[in-house]
């Protein structure tokens, strides 16, 4: 069975104020299958939200799609109408924003919003629409659910907000679910919650996820997949217990000494050791040139990278690429 | 809880902020027929005190009032009743020339250091602000030390003639940490300074503000619902449910033996992936909502969630207890329940744990 989603080569460009197209992503592959999780990880700026919103064909104006193929289920989505899109979105594919606010309409009551989506998609009637909207609801957790149901987004937290659009997004029973930084607002006990709720929703309905996080640290249990984005270009891709217990790349291995684990049961040196940390940082639009995008913060900078243009990425071992000239001496 | 406690640690020079008994209750909107109004108990009854110079956490759900009780002591919310003393006075007292005083050296960091920055105004004015606002030094020395703190938190003297948008997220980060340290402040309270930015940025602003701290002294009251960070962060660690304190110890000593339930719970969100963690995860994480915190019903806050609850833990509020010199726990049962053990083999379970 082939892969539920295909993206190939997707290259995304922003026309900037003199009217020149400068690259946001280049040449970025990969697939996501159904019953699978693929994520993507990199800092912000890397081009991960603009990855997702190219494959619900929702980038802000200025953004273009300059070159490749985006295949849902065997249809181009790039070259589908309109009309088909926006039926494709909802049951196709729904995708969890960042931004809460983005996607919540401020007039309508959340209840009334999910009762929407599940009457278009279901064919549900009022009553029982309703009945089921309570029941997402109550599944992403929302306490005192009662009164919330008929509350308008702003009556609500930021953490709560981002619950509803998880049960909205839910609600249409997609085939794919984009979720862009989806707990990143919430608090662990939330957070391990929704993704106990995502991990269970995804068995029983065979749901592919596409997973977007900051978080390296959190992906290996999560993912079964993972790309690695640095400046809009994937320098690091493969199956994610490999990637995340072998990382080979100077970024990916970077990412993951930032992250602080909880360490139990064991006492603390009373000194504080610095977090590892990336100094600078990713190289904005439009100042991203040939060489490889990392060089300027890669601590395992030598000539070859820097009299040479960015390598390509190259398998290094079955299910494991790398973007790096010294992707060979960086041991395991 | 008994109301008048006097202060007795004013003297005491160890510590730069002393909570006592703080409450904060909003009044709802809504009135139920034929009775009073009802409250949110946003802080129900917090004390602690933080030491100088040292990081004091405060971690807990969405809710908790841990923002609230950050927002007290800043005097950016109305007090309904306590003591805040700061450097041996209670600043709930102060208004006009001395609250100013003590605003100097009082300073937040929020979440969103967007929306915490005027967007019309160029970085370097705003963190002269507070230096105009509270008249400190001349102009020129003014422009001098906004140059300093630029550059104390990592950024180019140049950086002063931007706008907030020109910078990226961690940078209006360091920025709003430029304009608090500038009045020279001896506690910054950061309330989730760290949450909203990517993990790469996240290490550098905690690294800075460690060194900041190591440089100049400084005292922190750190709110987080990232329990690593916390770890990482503080020496000392008070855990909020529904406006209370439940835990509250040393940073070396709750992550070996915590004793609360509700810590166990969180702790079980957030141990580091493996069996250990699903055997702590499938024993001690609640589940269910967090009750309302409009007139919560008398007892443990806990009990509704609790898997330990008895039919007392319903009716009577447990006190924060001493259990050893600087553990206080709030439960009826901490002398019954066992703490969780964090080895593989006291879990039934051969694996090691990776680390
Ligand atoms: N101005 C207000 N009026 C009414 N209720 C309020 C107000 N501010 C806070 N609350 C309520 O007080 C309680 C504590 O809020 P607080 O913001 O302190 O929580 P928190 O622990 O900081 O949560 P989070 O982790 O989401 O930031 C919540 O129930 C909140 O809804
Ligand atoms: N509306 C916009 N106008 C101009 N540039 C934008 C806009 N939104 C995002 N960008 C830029 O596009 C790049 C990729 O952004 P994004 O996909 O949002 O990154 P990520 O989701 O990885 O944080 C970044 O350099 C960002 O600054
Ligand atoms: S190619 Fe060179 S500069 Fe780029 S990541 Fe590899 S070692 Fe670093
Ligand atoms: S007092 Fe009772 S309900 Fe509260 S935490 Fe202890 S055992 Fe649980
Ligand atoms: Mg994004
Ligand atoms: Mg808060």
């Amino acid at each position: 069975m082939g892969a539920l989603l295909q993206v190939e080569s997707l290259n995304v460009g922003l026309r900037n104020g003199a009217g020149v197209v400068v690259p946001v992503i280049e040449n970025l592959s990969f697939e996501v299958h159904s019953g699978r999780t693929t994520a993507l990880v990199g800092e912000s700026g890397c081009g991960k939200s603009m990855t997702a919103l190219a494959i619900m064909r929702l980038l802000p104006e200025d953004f273009v799609i300059t070159g490749g193929r985006i295949v849902l289920e065997g249809e181009d989505i790039l070259s589908l109408s309109p009309k088909r899109m926006r039926a494709l979105r909802g049951n196709g594919m729904s995708m969890i924003f960042q931004e809460p606010m983005t996607a919540l309409n401020p007039l309508f009551t959340v209840g009334d919003q999910i009762a929407e989506v599940l009457r278009w998609h279901q064919g549900l009637s009022a009553s029982a629409a309703h009945a089921q909207a309570v029941e997402f609801l109550r599944a992403v957790q929302i306490p005192a659910l009662e009164q919330r149901v008929n509350a308008y987004p702003h009556q609500l937290s930021g953490g709560m907000r981002q619950r509803v659009m998880i049960a909205m997004a839910l609600a249409g029973r997609p085939k794919l679910l984009i979720a862009d930084e989806p707990t990143t607002a919430l608090d662990v006990t939330v957070q391990a919650q929704i993704f106990d709720l995502l991990a269970k929703l995804q068995q029983d309905t065979g749901t592919a996820v596409l997973l977007i996080t900051h978080d390296l640290g959190a992906v290996a249990e999560l993912a079964d997949d993972v790309l690695v984005l640095y400046a809009g270009r994937c320098i690091e891709s493969g199956a994610s217990a490999d990637l995340v217990g072998h990382p080979r790349h100077p970024y990916t291995r970077g990412l993951l000494g930032c992250v602080p684990h909880l360490k139990l049961g064991q006492r603390m040196p009373a000194v504080w050791s610095d977090l590892g940390e990336i100094a600078g940082m990713v190289p904005p639009l439009g100042a991203r040139g040939a060489d490889c995008a990392f060089l300027a913060r890669c601590r395992d900078a030598s000539d070859v990278c820097r009299s040479r243009p960015q390598p390509m990425l190259e398998p290094i071992e079955t299910d494991h690429a790398v973007s790096c000239w010294r992707k060979s001496e960086i041991a395991a | 809880m008994t109301a008048l406690q006097t202060v007795q640690s004013s003297d005491d020079s160890d510590f730069l902020l002393d909570v006592n008994d703080l409450v904060v209750h909003f009044e709802t909107g809504k009135r139920r027929p034929f009775q009073g109004p009802s409250y949110v108990h946003a802080v129900d009854g917090v004390s602690f005190r933080v030491r100088r110079g040292t990081t004091f956490g405060i971690v807990g759900e969405s809710g908790s009032g841990k923002s609230t009780t950050a927002q007290a002591i800043m005097r950016l919310v109305p007090v309904t009743s306590g003591q805040i003393v700061f450097h041996g006075r209670n600043i709930l007292d102060l208004a006009g020339k001395p609250l100013r005083e003590v605003r100097k050296q009082l300073q937040i960091v929020f979440q969103d250091p967007f929306s915490a920055l005027n967007p019309r105004r160029r970085a370097g004015d705003q963190i002269r602000e507070p230096l105009d606002l509270l008249n400190i030094g001349s102009r020129g020395e003014r422009d001098e030390r906004v140059r300093r703190l630029l550059g104390e938190v990592g950024l180019p003297p140049q950086a002063a003639d931007l706008f907030p948008h020109q910078f990226s997220g961690g940078q209006r980060q360091r920025l709003c940490i430029a304009r608090a340290l500038a009045p020279e402040p001896d506690l910054i309270v950061c309330d989730e300074a760290v949450s909203a930015l990517d993990v790469a940025i996240q290490a550098q602003i905690l690294n800075l503000l460690k060194r900041l701290q190591r440089e100049r002294g400084l005292t922190y009251i750190f709110i987080s619902h990232d329990l690593s960070v916390i770890q990482q962060f503080c020496d000392e660690i008070a855990v909020m449910y529904l406006g209370k304190i439940v835990e509250q110890a040393p940073t070396a000593g709750i992550f070996v033996e915590p004793r609360h339930p509700y810590t166990w719970s969180l702790i079980a969100a957030a141990a580091p992936p493996g069996p250990i963690r699903d055997e702590l995860k499938r024993r001690y994480l609640v589940k269910g909502d967090p009750p309302s915190p409009v007139d919560p019903a008398p007892g443990c806050r806990f009990a509704q969630r609790c898997p330990s609850a008895t039919e007392n833990c319903r009716i009577v509020l447990p006190q924060l207890d001493a259990i050893r010199p600087h553990h206080y726990v709030a439960c009826h049962r901490v002398g019954e329940l066992d703490p969780p053990a964090f080895d593989a083999a006291a879990m039934g379970n051969p694996v090691q744990q990776s680390m």
